[in-house]
């Protein structure tokens, strides 16, 4: 960790607005991975703005009979939510299928779709890696692969997006208010929040420099029956192999998003499309073109069987 | 005391203290985080300055430069050292092969090469990243599958530098060839690391030419001798105080960077030096569980009596390291007239290979005891059935060499009963609960009763307290409150009576805690400290000591009846002396036995396997203290579940390093991964061991499990899975989906 000043924000605008005038400086808002990533040096910020004071910690219905939700809502307070678990129980399962409660307990909406990856050669600063370093050569590339990314990815990267909130949101069609520098503020829909590595694995969020998320929002409840199954090692406090985010209907229909399978959620409509003729068809859509390691390839047959199992499982 | 021949009664069969349950004596400390553990020892010296030590990022090679210029001038460092400004030291510690900093070799990756010292521990992190080392580097060998073929035969250290290569009885290879029904297969196992709580740590303070060390250290006196070998000063110049430890599992039994950078730091730096190893260092720098590929033979009669058994353990290490001796189980566990039993060892260029709680049986048993519920589905025998049939009550090699108590028939009979063991299907992959299939493992194990001297002190206080002081640790295994137990037993006083005093060098040389011989050895040397106590407090009272009796916190002897305070009131009175053992480990074979049971689920969709319950029955003596002793037993089936299942250093053999090196990346199990386990002690205390009677119980909670879980895998789906830990997409795409 190297030295940084700190102040705390009051509101959105003074927030933004403490970003803009410091080069170098990041929001800080529960710190469950920023912290980590500054003792390895691998996020150097010369100041942090904390917005843990901000106005932005409530859940509330829209007007479109959706809800909005504030970009400083715990993980906790998120997956309690009477709405949340009612209508939205993806959501729900997701959150509370990730980390451990007192993770949950610090962190926040917006810092949580913020996660970095969980390469191992993205947290070991002595080896090359396009993300910290662009350029630098991607480590993980031939090295040991089991838990990284089978499709999406690029000749630059393979870090998978390893959440299981935002695959949830996904499915959800969620949107992600932000404000930036300027005070203004617009609307991301979740689907191109997280961006691939292409060129530039270094960038991993659509966010613009500065910018801040004020909210993330969920339209109006879909029904259906849901459900996220996270494949793991052990019982929990690990990171998925591969989950699913599913919202079935009772005529076969449905939604389907994929987590730790790429470098963000992994939501392909058109695969979606093929739930009435069954997982093997979702899955063979959604996975088409992919390019796993020797290490991972198993994670395509494994994300068919998780979906059968949640088709299995489907209580409408 | 010298214990030559078998115990008969003493004053510890009252059993009014000992083989009670008690709980610990420093529950509080420890609850309440008052307990001090070695890196928060701020009251012990003033001044100190914080360390942070700079691994190598190559696994073999030279350096040819470190440019600390950068570092030096960083906010508050204090001092750089490098591996440069010291001569590689010449002889290594017992049992120590890593060469653990001085010089230009680098022999494996994160070897230290350089310590950062500065006035706060995040500036003397922050100045770590701006060492600037040049390094020529050197091809390895990293890949123990690719190296195994060319492994040669290695003696088995622990059965000494110039014992047989090779363990033969009969003719093996004729008896195997003529076996009506054989088994022959290879198992493997992952290299593993130790995961304790407490990362090592250390603090050292220079008077003049004499050093202090503050520290996590399993064997205190081993690591002063290590210290002084390699500072090279005289041991009387080296104190080590290690009086709260968390969780070592063997990877404090060593000298580890943390101690010698302390001291080679705080000389350097003229004042106090803190040194922690960094989370992500420790699995690279710091030793770990060799990997093994082990081939398992067995020949058997159709009526399931074994006729030979065959087993070759393969495992790597440094230049000269040890070898990983999974086959100890194998050499003592069943009867078969003909044996081929041996060790191999390939040179590895990853870190240090050493000790990990059972050392050889945990990985031994991993093969042989799946190889052993092979070979009952291949007879069609019960597996517990079967390990009861090759039974042995002698040394195979030596049938003059009877165990001094094996009860191991009892342990699985007991078990299978308790465990309803008669429930399991007989055929695999037959039972289901929705989604989940559901199978019945067990195993058995079996784990060395080792003895090793140990000397305590006790002095009765004129206030009729009791201090005990051993340089004994206490390693979260409980041994402040047994040790509490034996001196409250002996001196006839409750145990809050009693104050235990550990860890620090200046005391009598205790055992130490490994291999599982703490808890027996250690309240053996404190027996005979009290037998000493004993005859001076007589002596000061009047009485014959062999008439006296101490109970009620008095001394009794016909009519006559004195307050025991009463013989020191005109000042302390102290018994010391320690026990040393003569040839009964010799004469028996001295072990500790375990029935192991398991049930679990396996997601016949996803393969994720999930235990349900856990059952051992185990056989170590006489049982101390229950409380802790089942602490110990239910630890050490929690890691056998982590073997069996999710835990395995990854290997990246371009790099030669072990890539998950942290704690998010090395899993081990969480709680809601242990959902219910059972421990049932027999009680068969061992006349043959000590005056305690007890037997080790550290280890041999963790032998058998990993296989007992790995068979109850291959109960619920049918598919063996041979290769350790059993994930998921080792099997998952043969299974049926069941819902």
């Amino acid at each position: 960790m190297i030295p940084f000043t700190y102040e705390r924000a009051k509101s959105p605008a003074e927030a933004v607005k403490a970003i803009a005038s410091t080069p170098g400086a990041k929001f800080i808002a529960g710190g469950t991975n920023l912290l980590d990533l500054m003792k390895f040096q691998i996020e150097t910020p010369t100041h942090l703005v904390d917005i843990r004071g901000l106005p932005l910690t409530t859940i509330e219905d829209s007007a479109d009979g959706g809800l909005r939700i504030g970009a400083l809502v715990t993980n906790t307070d998120l997956a309690s939510h009477p709405r949340v678990k009612r209508e939205y129980a993806v959501l729900s399962r997701a959150i509370v299928a990730g980390a451990t409660g007192q993770l949950r307990n610090k962190a926040s909406t917006g810092g949580n779709l913020l996660q970095r990856n969980r390469c191992p050669y993205f947290y070991n600063t002595d080896m090359p890696c396009n993300k910290r370093v662009p350029g630098s050569g991607c480590s993980a590339m031939g090295g040991v692969s089991r838990s990284l990314a089978v499709i999406g990815t690029s000749e630059g990267c393979i870090a998978q997006n390893p959440g299981d909130m935002a695959v949830a949101l996904t499915v959800l069609d969620a949107t992600v208010e932000t404000m930036d520098a300027a005070g203004r503020t617009r609307s991301i829909p979740i689907a191109d929040f997280h961006r691939l590595p292409g060129n530039t694995p270094e960038v991993e969020f659509a966010l613009e420099p500065g910018e801040l998320i004020t909210a993330v929002t969920l339209p109006p409840p879909l029904g259906g029956s849901h459900h996220y199954h996270k494949v793991r090692d052990r019982a929990s406090y690990a990171f998925a192999i591969v989950s699913v985010a599913a919202v079935l209907q009772k005529d076969g229909t449905g939604r389907v998003a994929f987590g730790s399978v790429a470098p963000r959620p992994w939501r392909v409509k058109a695969a979606e499309a093929a739930l009435p003729k069954g997982p093997a068809a979702v899955v063979s859509a959604a996975f088409e073109g992919a390019t796993p390691t020797k290490d991972n390839a198993f994670k395509i047959p494994l994300a068919e069987r998780t979906l059968a199992l949640v088709v299995a499982e489907r209580r409408v | 005391m010298d214990f030559t021949t078998p115990s008969g009664r003493n004053p510890i069969d009252q059993l009014i203290v000992v083989g009670r349950p008690a709980t610990r004596v420093d529950g509080p400390l420890k609850v309440t985080g008052t307990a001090p553990y070695a890196y928060e020892r701020h009251e012990v010296v003033a001044n100190q300055a914080y360390g942070y030590v700079v691994g190598a990022t190559i696994a073999k090679g030279r350096i040819a430069r470190i440019d600390t210029a950068a570092a030096k001038a960083a906010p508050g460092v204090v001092t750089v050292i490098t591996t440069l400004d010291y001569k590689a030291a010449e002889k290594n510690p017992l049992r120590q092969t890593a060469k653990l900093f001085g010089g230009a070799e680098v022999a494996h990756y994160h070897q230290a090469v350089a310590l950062v010292v500065a006035q706060t521990f995040e500036e003397a992190r922050a100045a770590a990243f701006l060492v600037k080392v040049d390094y020529e580097t050197a091809p390895g060998k990293f890949d123990l599958a690719a190296e195994a073929p060319d492994a040669p035969p290695s003696v088995d250290p622990n059965e000494g530098e110039d014992a047989e290569v090779y363990d033969r009885v009969g003719d093996f290879d004729a008896a195997f060839a003529a076996a009506p029904v054989k088994l022959d297969e290879t198992y493997t196992t992952p290299d593993e690391t130790h995961a304790m709580m407490e990362p090592h740590a250390s603090i050292a303070a220079w008077d003049g030419d004499r050093v202090t060390v503050w520290t996590s250290q399993q064997m205190v006196h081993w690591a002063k001798a290590a210290l002084a070998t390699t500072l090279d000063i005289p041991e009387e110049k080296v104190r080590v105080e290690s009086p709260y430890i968390g969780g070592g599992f063997g990877s404090k039994l060593y000298l580890r960077a943390d101690a010698l950078l302390a001291a080679l730091g705080a000389k350097a730096a003229g004042r106090p030096v803190k040194v922690t190893l960094q989370r992500p260092l420790i699995i690279n720098n710091g030793t770990h569980r060799a990997a093994t590929i082990q081939r398992i033979r067995l020949g058997a009669t159709p009526d399931g009596r074994l006729t030979a058994i065959g087993h070759v353990n393969i495992s790597g290490n440094l230049p000269g390291g040890m070898p990983e001796a999974g086959i100890a189980p194998t050499k003592l566990f069943y009867a078969a007239p003909n044996r081929e039993i041996y060790l191999k060892l390939a040179a590895l260029d990853l870190g240090e290979a050493n000790d990990m709680r059972a050392p050889g049986e945990a990985p031994g048993l991993m093969a042989l005891e799946m190889a052993m519920d092979e070979m009952a589905e291949k007879l069609g025998i019960d597996p517990v059935e079967f390990r009861v049939l090759n039974d042995t009550q002698a040394d195979p090699r030596n049938p003059q060499r009877p165990f001094s108590e094996r009860h191991l028939v009892e342990c699985l009979r007991t078990g299978a009963e308790h465990f309803g063991w008669s429930k399991r299907s007989k055929t695999p992959g037959a039972v289901r609960d929705g989604k989940w299939l559901v199978g019945m493992g067990m195993a058995a194990g079996i784990r060395l009763n080792l003895l090793m001297p140990s000397a305590a002190r006790i002095r009765l206080e004129p206030d009729g307290r009791l201090t005990v002081e051993t340089d004994m640790t206490d390693i979260g295994t409980g041994a402040y409150t047994i040790l509490a137990q034996t001196a409250a037993e002996m001196m006839g006083v409750p145990i809050g009576a009693v104050t235990v005093k550990l860890g620090d060098s200046a005391f009598p040389q205790s055992a130490g805690s490994g291999g599982q011989w703490g808890a027996n050895t250690s309240t053996s040397g404190l027996y005979a400290a009290c037998v000493k106590l004993r005859e001076a407090v007589a002596a000061r009272l009047g009485f014959n000591a062999a008439d006296a009796e101490f109970a009620d916190g008095k001394v009794t002897s016909g009519n006559r009846s004195i307050a025991l305070a009463e013989a020191a009131k005109n000042g302390p009175l102290t018994g010391e002396d320690g026990i040393t053992f003569g040839d009964l480990d010799k004469k028996y074979v001295q072990a500790t036995f375990a029935a192991q049971f398991a049930e679990v689920g396996v997601n016949s969709f996803t393969g994720e396997t999930r235990v349900r319950r856990m059952l051992a029955v185990v056989d170590a003596g006489r049982v101390l203290n229950p409380t802790t002793a089942r602490s110990q037993v239910i630890g050490g089936m929690t890691m056998g579940v982590g073997a069996a299942l999710m835990e395995a250093l990854a290997v990246d053999t371009r790099h030669g390093c072990f890539v998950n090196h942290d704690l998010g990346g090395y899993e081990v199990p969480v709680h809601a991964d242990i959902p219910h386990q059972e421990v049932i002690f027999l009680d068969h205390p061992d006349v043959k061991s000590s005056p305690m009677k007890a037997k080790g119980i550290g280890e041999i909670g963790l032998c058998g499990v990993a296989a007992a879980v790995a068979n109850a895998v291959y109960n619920a789906t049918g598919v063996r899975v041979r290769n350790y830990p059993i994930t998921l997409e080792k099997h998952f795409t043969a299974l049926p989906r069941t819902a």
